[in-house]
């Protein structure tokens, strides 16, 4: 479903400020695989999620999405094909529109925007029932701006947004990092519901090594640019963070970098 | 009395300016509010609106059709706008300097001189500042009132359009607009677009009512239409929830504007000082609700855990 093909991207490239973020990443996703990210700060995880989203252009290598080479692709022309939710919760919606009229938007991803109406009565109930399923009373409030939910209710809309039309690929960039434990919990539940609803391929950055393990079928860890581990399948069931530890120890040379993994 | 009745008297004229000014100020709204972008290009698409409205008349067109042509000039200059922002990545601010600046040689091409008359005796014009105390159907504000409740209709439904809504998504969260596959640029661009040609419009309206087309009539039209936005916002915000009833708002605040400006121009204030005044007042009006977040909010905050614990009267 997703194919990364060698990609390089440097930053800054010829000043003091250079800093290549992607070392050659290859991956492949098959259809309905949903890993799971780690990594330290500055391992290119982000810069990974923003080059296959089309944030910005790689130096080298390609994006193949479902087949589509979308290596050369501006971030709106790959929409189509990819659902996204940011880390910071104010990226993913428009707060000054209503939380209908976002979702309506979200149900236009990818789509010819014409001067047919931006939203109709038959997608306001539809809207109404998937808004339930999430058990924030948001059905009730669905004229209201998005400015006036809280943290969590915008990441768990964002979320069904992302998901409103099904993507081919699901990316989420830490989209529970911002918000608080409890509310974190539930947000990656709703998640896990999604993604299993809609046999999503999907991939989910996040901070927390214990997330990473319970979640998904296969997880990467992502060291100086380059995907260091990649586990999958009866492995991935086994793991534990004392175990993942172990192995990075061995990948990156050194155990100073424990530390560094588990709170960054 | 003297004084009442000379004010009574210039109000219409204040009206119809106001309505025509409103014109203007809804096309600065769909930039500074909606796309969240302040387009300097007005000052130069309004004139632009009026030359081209006044060239063509005088050339015996229809004035529907030259309003029209001036609504397409407008569009046009805002498409330069847009390209300059968007394709050549020049800050927007900048962009609709640059425009602005062009549109000045360019008005002047247009009129072939720095002003250029057309007068009412002469031209079968849609409205005339010497029939706004007229009693019939020749009196300009009936009509200005139905262009501006036809355009703010328009606006309405094209606002709910995918294509309206594309366009408040981007100056809503632009990252969010991409992520939703919209073109962003391309909003950008035709938000612009739809600004500068009601700007066009306006100024077309403009100078027939004022019987000539300035070279310099835009100068400071921005302003002025910021002035009626804020004004607008700050008299009917609270009850004013609906689209197009912020719409409306808008319309009244630049009438009410003009008639500000009559109050204190018979108080005695000199003309000199209009555009400075203006200009201070818009500043504190764009200033106050910045103050209100920097410095009060946290001793609104305050106030309100001391009612919690205190009970506190005045909190």
């Amino acid at each position: 479903m997703l194919e990364i093909k060698g990609i390089w991207k440097t930053f800054n490239a010829g000043t003091v400020n250079e800093k290549v973020a992607l070392k050659g990443v290859s991956l492949t996703l098959k259809d309905g695989e949903f890993v799971t990210v780690i990594g330290g700060n500055g391992a290119g995880k982000s810069t990974l999620m923003n080059a296959v989203a089309g944030v910005y252009p790689v130096d080298q290598g390609s994006i193949i999405i479902d087949g589509v080479d979308v290596t050369g692709l501006p971030e709106y022309k790959r929409a189509p094909y990819i659902g996204r939710v940011f880390q910071d919760p104010m990226m993913g919606t428009a707060a000054t529109m209503q939380i209908e009229e976002n979702m309506a938007l979200a149900a236009r991803r990818g789509q010819g925007r014409g001067l047919r109406s931006g939203i109709t009565k038959a997608e306001r109930e539809r809207y109404r029932e998937m808004l339930a399923a999430l058990g924030l009373g948001l059905e009730d409030r669905m004229t209201s701006k998005v400015g006036l939910l809280s943290g969590g209710q915008r990441q768990a809309l964002t979320l069904l947004m992302a998901t409103l039309r099904k993507p081919k690929l699901l990316l989420l960039d830490e989209h529970t990092a911002a918000l608080d434990p409890k509310t974190a919990a539930k947000v990656l539940e709703t998640t896990e519901t999604i993604i299993q609803r809609d046999q999503l391929t999907t991939l989910m950055i996040t901070h927390n090594m214990r997330d990473a393990i319970a979640h998904g079928t296969r997880l990467i860890m992502m060291y100086e640019g380059r995907v260091a581990i990649d586990i999958s399948g009866e492995e991935k069931k086994k793991l534990t963070v004392e175990g993942l530890l172990e192995m990075f120890s061995k990948v990156s040379g050194s155990t100073e970098a424990d530390d560094k993994l588990l709170l960054s | 009395m003297g004084f009442l009745s000379a004010l009574l008297n210039s109000l219409p004229g204040a009206v119809a300016q106001g309505l025509v000014w409103g014109i203007m100020a809804i096309g600065v709204y769909i930039t500074f509010r909606i796309l969240d972008v302040a387009d300097l290009t007005v000052d130069g698409s309004i004139a632009t609106g009026g030359a081209v409205v006044v060239m063509l008349i005088r050339g015996g067109c229809n004035v529907w059709l030259a309003l029209l042509c001036a609504f397409l000039a407008g569009m046009l200059a805002g498409m330069v706008t847009g390209l300059f922002h968007t394709l050549c990545g020049i800050p927007a601010i900048l962009s609709g300097i640059l425009t602005q600046l062009s549109l000045y040689s360019i008005n002047l091409r247009i009129l072939g001189a720095a002003n250029q008359a057309i007068s009412v005796d002469k031209y079968d014009l849609l409205v005339s500042q010497r029939f706004v105390r007229m009693l019939d159907g020749s009196n300009p504000l009936v009509l200005l009132v139905i262009i501006s409740v036809v355009v703010i209709a328009i606006l309405y439904w094209f606002f709910g359009t995918e294509l309206g809504s594309a366009l408040r998504a981007t100056g809503s969260n632009e990252n969010m607009a991409r992520a939703q596959g919209i073109n962003t640029n391309f909003t950008k661009v035709l938000g612009l677009m739809l600004s500068n040609g009601m700007v066009a419009v306006a100024g077309g309206l403009l100078a027939q009512y004022q019987g000539f087309a300035d070279v310099k009539m835009g100068q400071g039209a921005i302003v002025i239409g910021l002035a009626a936005v804020i004004i607008g916002e700050v008299i009917f915000g609270r009850i004013f929830r609906n689209f197009a009833l912020k719409l409306l708002s808008v319309s009244l605040g630049a009438v009410i504007y003009y008639m500000v400006i009559q109050i204190v121009l018979r108080l005695g204030l000199n003309t000199d000082d209009l555009k400075l005044l203006t200009a201070v007042v818009v500043a504190i009006f764009l200033a106050v609700p910045y103050w209100k977040q920097k410095y009060f909010h946290g001793k609104s905050r305050t106030n309100a855990v001391r009612a919690e614990i205190g009970g506190s009267k005045n909190a």
